[in-house]
């Protein structure tokens, strides 16, 4: 008996007989918490079980989430990337399947971008409710050097090779890189092989097998990346410049490279640094066709967006997935437009005209509903097994340690 | 009889008394005894159990047997990382230890500048290796860092934690940077301690600043050099957070030491029974690199610096 309750505790604290009790909830400790705090705030109002919402700072997110899945603490509700990032979870048998809720349940089923939904699902069961906003990753540029060279953004590959000769022969890096990160390094892999062989291939490695690391087009995109190092479209020393200290946005904004290729994250980053080039100069597009591909131009890559999942060892499932509920209402859409995310609900499209860059708003949701895919970022869609060996891979292969060939072995031997 | 009880009784006292001089009997010692269990000795016992398990963190973990130790022999990521975390420690132990020897050695005057000069020396042990990684990390950015002004003016590629031998070597460096003011602080205490008749006579018999430095003060801070070293090897071996913040193990893989290599296999691969094989070979290795250096450096034996003074 006190086995079972020490078991079935996971941290809900408190619940008494009369329906009350308290839902515990991690969230990725951003700027983005003061909508799902507010969120909260309202559920709470008129719920008996109280939301608790506990906001773990970014870094330590995941490891803070593993280790508190693994006690008796755990959280009843938490945030998630959806795919590999709860692999682990669904397959400890720790996480609510959510599908059938979700059919039976005209506000859940209807609420969401159908894509959206997919992107999250395992194995065709969803785990997860969308709760955040879209992050495709885009092409940003800066306007004024793109008109000083009189070049139009590239759309195909012959483009982008043009202006990459162009740049480096007027002295500035064509794309700037947080090759310190590796996960900015990642994107351009992402972006290559969905242009080059499709969506299909990647889809297949997620799936777990391991062979489609095989396919002549992760070989084709690996030497594309060698050429694109080799032409110096990101500079000399990429290797020693980061993302998060502001390295990269900065050579951008300074005007010292003229593109970034980053997640739509960017264009707050450049609203919060340089506010300035953010409103006048900073320009955005989607990532160019290449040469030979067979993947449709339209699609995207990035993070779908974030999802709230249900630990199965809640002792309040019902009030859990009311609140879960809350997240598909218009309020809710409307907070996160003003926090300037553009919501997956289905409803946002109406909303993005008070977003505080209604054309930035418009076209990222424009990109995300036209794409016939959406790949999840590499390192959330595999497990931290393979994406953990992945991430050292890539930047082997950008660092120039490993050829094209020796990374497409290395990958398919990855355990 | 009468006389022989005393005389028995006086030279019990005085064995019992040379035997415990100073020494407080071992029940003293159990505090200490129990929190060095608690929090040492108890998580290792730990560690090396998970060593022959895999866990992932959320099942309970499972014996395996020998595989995470046959997989380490054969791992050529673990060759490398230990290699590497080698190479890091040799050249740690070989930048500091001549510069600390002479700081600690020229701190150890008493003139007044000294003194001041010494606390301003000490600085860099009292910020956190943190604070001082993020402030490197920014010093050497290769486009917006002091290092792209000053880099090419005193012959050094702006580029220098994108190639492979400058991240670690200025991994190295600022780890040393970080640390030479404790190896210092070791090298004044011992330098004090030399008496000054040494110097006296020497300098009676003629022998100048240079003699005097190579043949007392060298050999008489042989055991402070031990000591020293001992701490400098066994903390480069587990240098972490610099390598951390600095360079994620990269570029590639070639900072990836091993410290840093069982971070990324037990919380980012979560390859917890792995990271633990690994965590106990580094210990191995450490504790038998201390071991044998005070074994060779007869510091074991306990001889007096002083012995036929």
């Amino acid at each position: 008996m006190a086995m079972a309750g020490l078991l079935a505790g996971c941290g809900s604290g408190d619940s008494g007989s009369d329906g009350g009790g308290t839902i515990t909830a991690y969230v990725y400790g951003d700027d983005a918490v003061k909508v799902q705090q507010a969120a909260v705030d309202t559920f709470n109002k008129t719920s008996k079980v109280k939301v608790k919402l506990v906001s773990v700072p970014g870094t330590d997110y995941v490891n803070k989430l593993r280790s508190a899945m693994g006690s008796p603490s755990a959280p009843d509700v938490f945030f998630n990337w959806g795919g590999g990032s709860i692999k682990p979870y669904v397959d400890s048998k720790n996480l609510v399947d959510l599908t059938s809720t979700i059919k039976n349940d005209a506000t859940l089923k209807d609420g969401f971008l159908p894509s959206i939904m997919t992107a999250g699902s395992l194995d065709g069961k969803i785990y997860g409710v969308p709760m955040r906003g879209m992050q495709p990753v885009m092409v940003f540029y800066n306007k004024s050097l793109f008109a000083e060279h009189k070049l139009e953004v590239p759309k195909t590959w012959e483009d982008l090779q043009k202006a990459i000769a162009t740049f480096k022969a007027a002295g500035i890096t064509p794309f700037a890189l947080g090759g310190s990160d590796k996960w900015p390094e990642l994107m351009w892999m992402e972006y290559l092989l969905d242009r080059i062989g499709g969506p299909e291939v990647f889809q297949k490695i997620q799936n777990g097998d391991t062979d489609g690391w095989g396919d002549p087009a992760v070989l084709k995109t690996a030497q594309t990346v060698k050429e694109l190092i080799d032409d110096g479209a990101f500079g000399k020393n990429f290797n020693s410049v980061d993302y998060g200290n502001g390295g990269a946005p900065t050579l951008l904004n300074k005007g010292k490279a003229a593109m970034h290729l980053m997640g739509s994250w960017e264009y707050s980053t450049q609203l919060g640094k340089a506010p300035e080039f953010a409103k006048k100069d900073l320009g955005w597009a989607a990532f160019p066709t290449v040469a030979g591909g067979v993947g449709d131009p339209a699609n995207v890559v990035g993070n779908p967006t974030n999802y709230w999942s249900v630990n199965a060892r809640t002792k309040h499932k019902d009030a859990a997935i009311a609140f879960l509920k809350t997240m598909a209402s218009k309020t809710y859409a409307q907070a996160l437009v003003d926090n300037g995310d553009i919501p997956t609900t289905s409803n946002a499209a109406s909303m993005l005209s008070t977003s505080p860059n209604p054309q930035f708003a418009n076209d990222q949701y424009q990109l995300v509903q036209k794409a016939p895919s959406f790949t999840l970022s590499w390192d959330q869609a595999l497990e931290a097994q393979y994406a953990t060996p992945l991430l050292t891979e890539i930047s082997k292969l950008f660092a120039g340690k490993t050829t094209p060939e020796q990374f497409v072995e290395a990958m398919k031997a990855a355990k | 009889m009468s006389h022989h009880t005393p005389h028995a009784k006086r030279r019990g006292d005085r064995k019992a008394a040379v035997g415990n001089v100073g020494r407080p009997p071992v029940a003293w010692a159990l505090p200490g005894i129990l929190f060095f269990a608690v929090f040492a000795i108890i998580p290792l016992a730990i560690a090396v159990y998970l060593s022959f398990c895999e866990w992932d963190g959320l099942n309970s973990p499972t014996l395996t047997g020998l595989d995470n130790w046959t997989r380490l022999f054969k791992d050529s990521e673990f060759g490398q990382a230990a290699w590497l975390s080698l190479l890091l420690t040799t050249i740690s132990w070989a930048f500091q230890t001549p510069v600390a020897l002479l700081l600690g050695v020229w701190a150890a005057g008493r003139q007044r500048s000294r003194a001041v000069l010494s606390a301003v020396f000490f600085i860099p042990l009292l910020l956190s290796t943190t604070a001082i990684a993020m402030l490197f990390h920014a010093l050497l950015d290769p486009n917006f860092g002091v290092i792209k002004e000053i880099g090419p003016w005193i012959g050094i590629d702006p580029n220098i934690m994108g190639s492979s031998t400058g991240a670690l070597l200025m991994v190295a460096f600022v780890g040393g940077w970080q640390f030479m003011p404790f190896h210092t602080l070791i090298y004044q205490g011992g330098a004090r301690q030399i008496p000054e008749v040494l110097y006296q006579a020497a300098a009676i018999d003629g022998a100048g600043m240079v003699r005097q430095f190579f043949h007392i003060t060298l050999p008489q801070l042989r055991h402070t050099m031990t000591t020293s070293s001992v701490l400098m090897i066994v903390g480069s071996l587990t240098y972490f957070d610099t390598v951390l913040i600095m360079t994620k193990g990269g570029p590639g893989t070639d900072t990836t030491i091993l410290p840093y290599l069982m971070y990324r296999t037990g919380f980012q691969t979560y390859d917890l029974g792995y990271a633990a094989a690994i965590a106990t070979a580094l210990v191995v290795v450490a504790t038998s690199l201390s071991l044998i250096l005070v074994r060779f450096s007869g510091f074991g034996s306990m001889r007096s610096t002083r012995e036929g003074m």
